[in-house]
Parts: structure tokens; C-alpha cells; sequence
């Protein structure tokens, strides 16, 4: 697959949804034909960062919206997940393995440390009252030029 | 997307078999599920089995952690079976893999805990 493709998702801050986008997104990005462990990475990463704006942005309210956009750039996939919701206080601290602010919620604090790793390129926009944008990037080497 | 939780008591064991997506949305389900069954049965033991589990985030650690905690602090044992690739993967990464014992299936994982017991 080559060229440019992209699409754009705003849902309810229901934890329902969190599913939902996971499985939207790797939809999406099957044009690229990845791996199993490729896909299953796209919609760990999903989860965890819809689950964030979901939890922290809004406090588990549903009445924000969480907003998920994917661009296919070639072998590239760009993820972009934002709220509108509460910023992120410390970003190095949240940025800790096993950090939670919510322990009381029990967080494993692992999310960041899963986007990261699953991810080639990580970045985290946060204000206090402007919410938090992460865009993540990703590199799929399709199964075909494996093979070939 | 949702999960199925069965539970089986054998003598002192509870398996817990886990069907379907555990994330945040669907991990109250588990912790209920199995707070009401430790708390209430008479197990001291839990095998997670989860050969049907296709899929878990960083939400799902935390409930696994936690059961994990009730489990130790009542002097019992938690251990894992039949994970795929994928769940393990996230059980490695997050260091879960050095405190929880992970078994091919549930017999030696039922096995594994008699033998303590």
C-alpha cells in the first residue's frame, strides 16, 4: 500500500468506546496489511490512550468528547488522540513506569510506558485547561515486502 | 466487545477463565466477580486462565495486580495460564511476569498450587 489516506472519529467519553475505537482504527489500518502483532500493538495503544482522555481528561464524565484521527503516509501510520479535558500535571512523572495519580482507581500506571514501547515516535501535548493531545507514529512493514 | 468471566471452584483453587476483551470498560466486571468469589468461597488459591482472552491493556494489569494483592495478603497463590502472545507480551513488559507464575495450562496450573497447598 502506498499514498495517503485518513480519517477522523468523535465519540462520547463512554468507556464503551474505548473498544469501539480500537477496533476502528485497526479497521483502518489493515489497508497496510500488517502483521497480527502489528495490529494487536495499533489497538493496545488506542485503548490505552482513549482509556487516559476518558479517565483523566474528563474525570470518567460522560459528557466530553474524545477525538482519534489516523493518516496513512506511505508505511507510515500517524495516530493522533485528543480531549478537552483536564491537562496532565507533571508530564515527566506521568511518564513513569508504574506512576498512577489515580491509584485509588487501580491503574496499573503502565499506559505510557505500553505507548512508547508499541510505538517508533511518541509525543504528548498537554495544558490545563486546553486538554492533551498524543500523536504517535508508527512504521508497517507490510507483510508482502516481508516476503518478498 | 464485551467479557465473559466463568468461574469453577476445584477444592481450594478458583479458576477464573476470562472470554473476550479486558479492558477498562470491562474490567469492573472482573474485579467484581472475583472479589465476591475470594472473599466469599473458600478458596486460597486462583489460576487465571486465559486461553479466550484476546485482548488486554494497561487496565487489565491493574485488575490482575490487584486480585493479585487480595490473593497474596489472605497467604494464597495467583497463577497464569494459557496466555496469548499478546497478553503475554504486555505481562513482560510490565515486569508482571516476575511476580505472577505463568503455566501452559490449567492442569498444571491447578497442579502447581495443590502441591503448595
Amino acid at each position: 500500500m502506498s499514498g495517503h489516506n485518513h480519517m477522523k472519529l468523535s465519540f462520547a467519553s463512554r468507556s464503551e468506546n474505548e473498544a469501539f475505537a480500537r477496533i476502528t482504527v485497526a479497521a483502518f489500518i489493515t489497508q497496510m496489511d500488517p502483521t497480527m502483532e502489528q495490529l494487536d500493538e495499533i489497538k493496545t495503544v488506542v485503548s490505552e490512550a482513549v482509556t487516559n482522555a476518558i479517565i483523566h481528561g474528563y474525570d470518567g464524565s460522560s459528557e466530553g468528547i474524545v477525538y482519534v484521527e489516523a493518516e496513512i503516509d506511505g508505511d507510515t501510520v500517524t495516530i493522533s488522540i485528543s480531549d478537552h479535558g483536564k491537562g496532565i500535571e507533571d508530564l515527566e512523572l506521568a511518564r513513569q513506569p508504574l506512576f498512577t495519580s489515580r491509584p485509588e482507581l487501580e491503574r496499573s500506571g503502565m499506559g505510557f510506558t505500553i505507548m512508547e514501547n508499541f510505538m517508533d515516535a511518541f509525543e504528548v501535548v498537554s495544558t490545563e485547561t486546553g486538554g492533551t493531545s498524543l500523536k504517535m507514529k508508527k512504521r508497517i512493514e507490510s507483510k508482502k515486502a516481508l516476503f518478498n | 466487545m464485551s467479557l465473559q468471566v466463568e468461574l469453577e471452584q476445584h477444592r481450594n483453587v478458583l479458576i477464573v477463565r476470562l472470554r473476550g476483551e479486558l479492558d477498562h470498560h470491562t474490567a469492573d466486571i472482573v474485579r467484581f466477580k472475583m472479589e465476591d468469589a475470594i472473599l466469599r468461597g473458600r478458596c486460597d488459591h486462583v489460576v487465571l486462565s486465559l486461553k479466550d482472552l484476546t485482548f488486554m491493556d494497561s487496565s487489565g494489569l491493574g485488575v490482575v495486580l490487584g486480585r493479585y494483592k487480595l490473593v497474596k495478603s489472605r497467604g494464597g497463590r495467583m497463577v497464569v495460564c494459557d496466555t496469548q502472545s499478546s497478553v503475554k507480551r504486555l505481562f513482560e513488559l510490565s515486569g508482571l511476569f516476575k511476580i505472577l507464575s505463568f503455566y501452559d495450562n490449567e492442569r498444571s496450573a491447578v497442579a502447581s498450587l495443590e502441591v503448595v497447598s
